[in-house]
């Protein structure tokens, strides 16, 4: 075992210094979406090329590939960079989300690169989950054009707070303050009915590298920041909510007898040694005894920390419930509303019951009813009541996005996604081919008058069926078993 | 004590990480962990004894071995298994190894293929494992870019880049049928600089062909071949050299080039990254086979 990071310090201290100083670094994830010829691998390729993390023996490759397939002429065809897979090579167009890495002395950053592709929509859903910032960029020679609205709408569905609208090939209009002046009252007209609350718009030339790191000369009348420069600097602090401590408990750790620790990543808020909690859907309480991690115990935990917490008295949690502050209560119960996004290319079945996965826990659940289905590109409603769909144009089809109810087999724990994205967001697995066909955000809670679905559970009466008492802890072990695996049974003793 | 309620990328990337790895142990009944032996084992090996703290991981590491591994390899992790208190399965495609199949005889493709990919794909079925770990990076390649964290591969364990699964927030689909698998990465959104932040914050040990040291060399077609055996085919043997070099990967010794440097800590061994300008798998023979060569072994199989 060696390791020999302790020796000859002294005469590496600039570089320790870099190394200290790199530690510190905050992380920001950001998406980016354009149509295909906006030029965004380009954008994307530059920011990378120029924050000399593009190494040189990949530069060679690049400067063979562009002679060879390269579209941009003369240039460098920085899109190259990042198309990696060969059938996206073939067809000249990015087809999923890529994950590229840069860092600068102030940032590290993940970008989540998804096309702008009209049938890729769920790609973009996929890649934004995550991401703080969006970066939407449009032709300065089309300006905002439909599938600019969509990218914004997804952005703005995905409760991402911050946009950058890009302006690029300014080159190609002169950098006329005009073209931009218009694009951007056009688009900050469209972005206020969405509710984005911030937005910036910059002017640049991906390809020639305006406004991408350096302010450009040739736009005397922008005085705004460069892309990297607003990148670096943008304040989006912890997005997270830190007020509703919301705990899913995702593993029990049990080494030996006098440990019983639940393992999990802080949802939201905050917790402290000494917290009374709340267990769902138990309602035991008791008091947070410590916070474990391997480097020692912990005074508090937050947001998106991955802890082990140890509560005072020995009630029994499992994987799929939650610890939160008894005066703080999350939204509980069986059915909701939520914006669904389908991501499946087997059309929604109203008939089938899928498994649903919020936090760590799993259980089914059935579309009860779809209230409206979204037009993205116009944002019009389109409902059965409106005259706009029927019967047969309802069920959701790849893409589509709406509002549904839905109606889970057992108590679910949530919050609307707006307040809180980790507890108000869940996905929708096919039961048979086990894809993740939907993804939803909670919108609010329904209750049972409002279903319009027999959504009673089967019933299991021990009595009844004549079965004595001696067998209910077995018995009561299996149902638990069961609902944990998404399958709801009440059990009458 | 933390005001800002902000974590740095390190720790933000190390609670990513414990996440996705104890959502494996609560989700499938046979997960292992791929162990490589390289540095971003090392790394991944310390975020799952964190994950289980103060527990033991409930999950084996497996290595499969192409026998043609750095002896110090074999060391190391034999060491590390034994006082880190691991289970650790060692796996190797033993009919090919006494049919006498390895990089000289047979070249790097079907060395790899056979000593690599088929080894792996017959351990995981040896074990019938549901879910298997590997180290993999997204900034290491290209392709490796757009894999999920959760990667479903199908009964034969192949990889269809077309039809990934949607990733949203941190909820994985974890549902397979019988025969099938999900490799996992937790490592997926750390970058080469983070790995080496991370080893040295946390004096996590990695085998010592990392670090300078003065060591035999051949020139092989431009790359520098350390003999760790006396597997060295008879025409190279004269043309041994000593020269202070060392591994930016690890891998099978004839396939794994060194480099001149004299980055003997890991400061320098960043500061020499950071001012290089070769990216680390220009050293690995096997991407040279052919374009786009690691796509194509994702797609059947291998990491």
């Amino acid at each position: 075992m060696s390791n020999p990071h302790t020796t000859n310090k002294m005469s590496h201290l600039s570089i320790k210094e870099f190394l200290d100083r790199d530690e510190e670094k905050d992380l920001l994830r950001f998406l980016t979406a354009g149509s295909v010829d906006d030029g965004k691998s380009t954008l994307i390729g530059r920011l990378l090329y120029d924050s000399k993390k593009i190494y040189e023996d990949q530069l060679d490759a690049l400067q063979r590939d562009s002679k060879r397939i390269g579209n941009a002429g003369e240039h460098i065809d920085y899109a190259l960079l990042l198309d990696g897979l060969k059938a996206e090579r073939e067809q000249g167009i990015t087809i999923d989300v890529a994950y590229r890495y840069f860092s600068t002395n102030h940032r590290k950053f993940i970008i989540a690169d998804t096309p702008g592709h009209e049938q890729y929509t769920r790609n973009m859903i996929t890649g934004g989950s995550t991401a703080r910032l969006a970066i939407i960029l449009v032709d300065a020679r089309t300006g905002v054009i439909t599938q600019t609205r969509r990218h914004s709408y997804l952005v703005s569905l995905l409760g991402i707070g911050h946009i950058v609208l890009a302006v690029n090939k300014m080159d190609l209009v002169d950098f006329s303050q005009e073209v931009f002046r218009r694009i951007v009252d056009e688009y900050r007209a469209f972005l206020e009915q969405l509710g984005v609350p911030d937005l910036q718009c910059i002017p640049l030339s991906a390809l020639d590298g305006d406004n991408v790191v350096e302010k450009s000369a040739r736009t005397p009348w922008y005085d705004g920041p460069a892309l990297l420069e607003y990148l670096e600097t943008v304040e989006t602090g912890n997005d997270a909510n830190l007020q509703d401590f919301r705990y899913p408990v995702q593993y029990v750790l049990r080494p030996h007898l006098d440990f019983r620790g639940f393992c999990g990543k802080v949802a939201s808020g905050i917790v402290r040694k000494g917290d009374e909690v709340l267990a769902l859907p138990s309602g035991k309480r008791s008091r947070v005894k410590s916070i474990v991690t391997y480097d020692g115990e912990i005074e508090q935990a937050f947001p998106p920390m991955s802890v082990t917490l140890t509560l005072e008295d020995e009630i029994d949690v499992s994987r799929g419930e939650m610890l939160v502050h008894p005066g703080n209560l999350p939204m509980t119960g069986r059915h909701f509303e939520a914006m669904l996004v389908w991501m499946d290319e087997e059309a929604m079945d109203m008939e089938k019951s899928f498994f649903l996965k919020q936090t760590t826990n799993t259980s089914r659940t059935r579309i009860d009813s779809i209230r409206y289905k979204v037009d993205i590109n116009t944002l019009e409603h389109l409902s059965i009541e409106n005259g706009r769909l029927d019967a047969k144009s309802l069920p959701f089809t790849l893409n589509q996005i709406g509002r549904v109810v839905l109606t889970s087999s057992k108590e679910l724990f949530f919050d609307p996604y707006r307040t809180n994205r980790s507890t108000g967001s869940f996905i929708l697995i096919d039961p048979i081919t086990n894809n993740t066909c939907a993804v939803g955000m909670v919108l609010n809670q329904v209750t049972d008058k409002e279903v319009h679905t027999d959504a009673s559970l089967p019933v299991l009466d021990l009595p009844r069926l004549g079965i004595g008492p001696e067998h209910y802890e077995a018995i009561g072990r299996a149902v638990k078993e069961l609902s944990r695996q998404g399958i709801a049974i009440e059990l009458r003793k | 004590m933390n005001t800002s309620y902000t974590l740095s990328h390190l720790k933000e990337l190390e609670a990513e990480s414990i996440h996705i790895i104890r959502e494996v142990a609560a989700e499938f009944e046979n997960p292992v962990m791929l162990y490589s032996i390289g540095k971003d084992s090392s790394v991944m090996v310390r975020l799952a004894e964190k994950a289980f703290a103060p527990g033991k991981v409930p999950f084996p590491l497996m290595h499969i071995d192409s026998k043609w591994k750095f002896k110090e390899m074999i060391r190391f992790r034999d060491e590390y298994a034994r006082t880190h208190d691991w289970r650790l399965i060692v796996e190797s495609n033993e009919e090919a190894f006494r049919a006498g199949v390895g990089p000289f005889t047979h070249g790097s493709k079907v060395h790899t293929d056979l000593m690599k990919t088929q080894a792996l794909l017959q351990a995981l079925d040896k074990y019938k494992f549901d879910a298997a770990f590997g180290g993999a990076r997204r900034d290491e390649e290209k392709s490796r870019a757009k894999e999920r964290i959760f990667s479903f591969r199908n009964e034969f364990h192949q990889w269809d880049p077309k039809h990934q699964r949607p990733e949203l927030w941190d909820l994985y689909n974890t549902r397979i049928r019988k025969g099938e698998s999900i490799r996992v990465f937790p490592l997926s959104n750390w970058t080469e600089l983070d790995i080496w932040q991370y080893i040295r914050l946390e004096q996590i040990p990695i085998v010592p062909l990392y670090f300078a040291k003065e060591r035999p060399v051949v020139n092989i077609d431009g790359q520098l071949i350390m003999p760790d055996d006396d597997r060295l085919p008879e025409k190279y043997r004269d043309k041994i050299e000593r020269k202070t070099i060392r591994f930016r990967t690890l891998g099978c010794w004839p396939l794994t080039g060194a480099i001149e440097s004299e980055a003997d800590t890991i400061e320098k061994i960043v500061e020499e990254m950071m001012t290089t300008t070769k990216s680390e798998r220009t050293t690995r023979v096997i991407d040279f086979d052919q374009e786009a060569s690691m796509e194509e072994k994702k797609r059947e199989g291998y990491f």
